[in-house]
């Protein structure tokens, strides 16, 4: 599990690691493939939802910006950018 | 404790059953364990939306706020007691690969710089080593960090993250001497089984100071209430730092490392921070402090009304009582007392039990209600070094330390 690779995340992101998980249907908007296959790499999609919708535009960029460098989530900037212009548009403030 | 005729409680969508509280009653009454969600009206609209019911393998159903990795806080109906079930136990973790531990093969490794030798134990030795117990409180350090305004990003819990029970296991301080603890060493460094889906996410690794290591009631238990720990709660061998807050009680524990000098991880420098001077902390962790925050330590004073859920309602001219519990850092509980007017007066609850300076200590307090009307309860604990739960929030941008008077609504008809 250590050394996962992008299309290796697209493929958990489809077949969550517990068979128990609850599948989260987020808001169909542009976007939210790449939410889908970059955030469900590393936690269910719940966090989204629970976090919301009281972030403001500059703490949702700061929350991508936290997943991509403190924990080290592999989202390239373009990437970056559709994720968290999709988590202000849908799940903010 | 309040019965059933005195007291219709009320259900989280309150608005649906507001009117209808025989409904209630009835279902009370068919499924008298079955626990109810009655999430707080003060948690964003997002988590209210989207927490449920849900039994992990072995655990009761708790509140699910996360399946992966899995954040299932306790329901309310749990904490009318001062040991909080196994199976009904809170579930917090930060990393999704959570290993299945095998108890045969499970190794404890004790070393680093800071100790003189590598000692390795398998759990036959960890219980031949001399057996200690304490009562202690795990309280995650988010515990209510759903209820703070405006509100912060991280899990968004209830009043459910933590959790009181009977801890039976090695006292850190006899595990460090088989190592035998350098005179330099000032942290001990731990880390569990569980690890981070990507390499680059950095590993759930913590350090408490030397002096807390050696504190007797410090422990690697392996016992909780009686049974092994349950899976969930860091089968086969967790931390216990009695007083402390969750975040140090490394579950599933495989690595004790002395270190000389501080840990400076993710976890540690960068997270699970409150800016300095901020909350009343006595216990310190002085060679984590910076210029401007220090990790969070000891556990708050705090107290949590158990006996009924805000939008109860109790009957006029009857006897009723309201009932919780309380618990600090260990200092030890003074005084509960109880407001039933919005906090224009105060009376001292009648103390239960105690168990130990680290426990929940149960708390109640009996009142005839003599007006109708919405009336507003408010419990609020003093410990025994005089610190007091304040009535407002002290604001920290991670959300932590919530310890504001739990304050609910009942109607008296």
């Amino acid at each position: 599990m250590r050394n996962l690779t992008l299309t290796l995340f697209a493929a958990l992101a489809a077949t969550p690691a517990f068979a128990a998980e609850k599948q989260v249907e987020l808001k169909r908007a542009p976007g939210v493939e790449k939410v889908e296959v970059n955030c469900a790499a590393c936690h269910s999609l719940d966090y989204i939802p629970m976090n919301s919708p009281f972030l403001t535009p500059e703490k949702w960029d700061a929350e991508v910006t936290k997943m991509i460098r403190a924990m080290g989530a592999p989202i390239d900037d373009a990437d970056a950018k559709v994720i968290a212009d999709y988590l202000k548009a849908n799940y903010g403030t | 404790m309040i019965t059933r005729r005195t007291l219709l409680k009320g259900a989280g969508n309150g608005a649906a059953l507001a009117g209808s509280g025989l409904l209630a009653a009835a279902r009370a009454r068919s499924t008298p364990n079955a626990p109810s969600l009655d999430l707080s009206p003060l948690l964003p609209a997002g988590t209210r939306a989207q927490a449920a019911l849900d039994s992990l393998p072995g655990k009761k159903p708790l509140i699910r706020l996360s399946s992966r990795p899995p954040n299932y806080e306790t329901p309310l109906e749990y904490f009318r007691t001062a040991i909080t079930p196994n199976d009904a136990f809170f579930v917090r973790y930060h990393l999704a690969n959570i290993p299945d531990v095998d108890a045969k093969t499970w190794r404890l490794t004790i070393g680093g710089e800071g100790a003189n030798g590598l000692v390795e134990l398998d759990l036959d030795g960890l219980r031949a080593l001399p057996q200690a117990e304490v009562v202690a409180v795990n309280q995650c350090s988010g515990n209510r960090r759903g209820l703070f305004q405006p509100h912060v990003p991280g899990v968004q819990w209830g009043y459910g993250a933590m959790g009181c029970a009977r801890w039976k296991g090695a006292r850190l301080k006899d595990i460090l001497e088989k190592a035998g603890l350098k005179k330099e060493a000032i942290e001990v460094v731990f880390d569990g089984a569980d690890e981070p889906v990507v390499d680059k996410t950095p590993d759930f690794i913590k350090s408490i100071p030397v002096w807390k290591a050696l504190e007797e009631t410090t422990l690697v238990a392996y016992e909780m209430n009686g049974e092994p720990l349950p899976h969930f709660n860091g089968f086969p061998a967790r931390l216990v730092v009695p007083g402390w807050t969750g975040t140090y009680w490394m579950k599933h524990l495989t690595s004790i490392k002395a270190v000389t000098k501080p840990e400076s991880g993710f976890w540690m420098s960068q997270a699970y921070r409150l800016p300095l001077g901020k909350f009343p902390v006595v216990s310190r962790f002085v060679s984590q402090e910076t210029a401007v925050n220090t990790p969070i330590t000891e556990v708050m004073v705090n107290s949590l009304i158990t006996s009924v859920s805000s939008g109860g309602r109790l009957r006029i001219s009857t006897p009723a009582t309201i009932a919780g519990i309380a618990w600090d850092g260990g200092y030890g509980i003074q005084s509960v007392e109880v407001s039933v007017d919005g906090g224009e007066s105060w009376r001292d609850a009648k103390l239960g039990e105690d168990l130990g300076r680290f426990a929940f200590r149960m708390f109640n307090y009996s009142f005839v209600p003599t007006a109708e009307g919405k009336h507003t309860v408010i419990a609020r604990t003093t410990n025994k070094i005089g610190q007091t739960q304040p009535a407002d929030l002290i604001q920290n941008p991670p959300g932590y330390n919530h310890n504001v008077m739990h304050s609910i609504t009942l109607e008296v008809s």
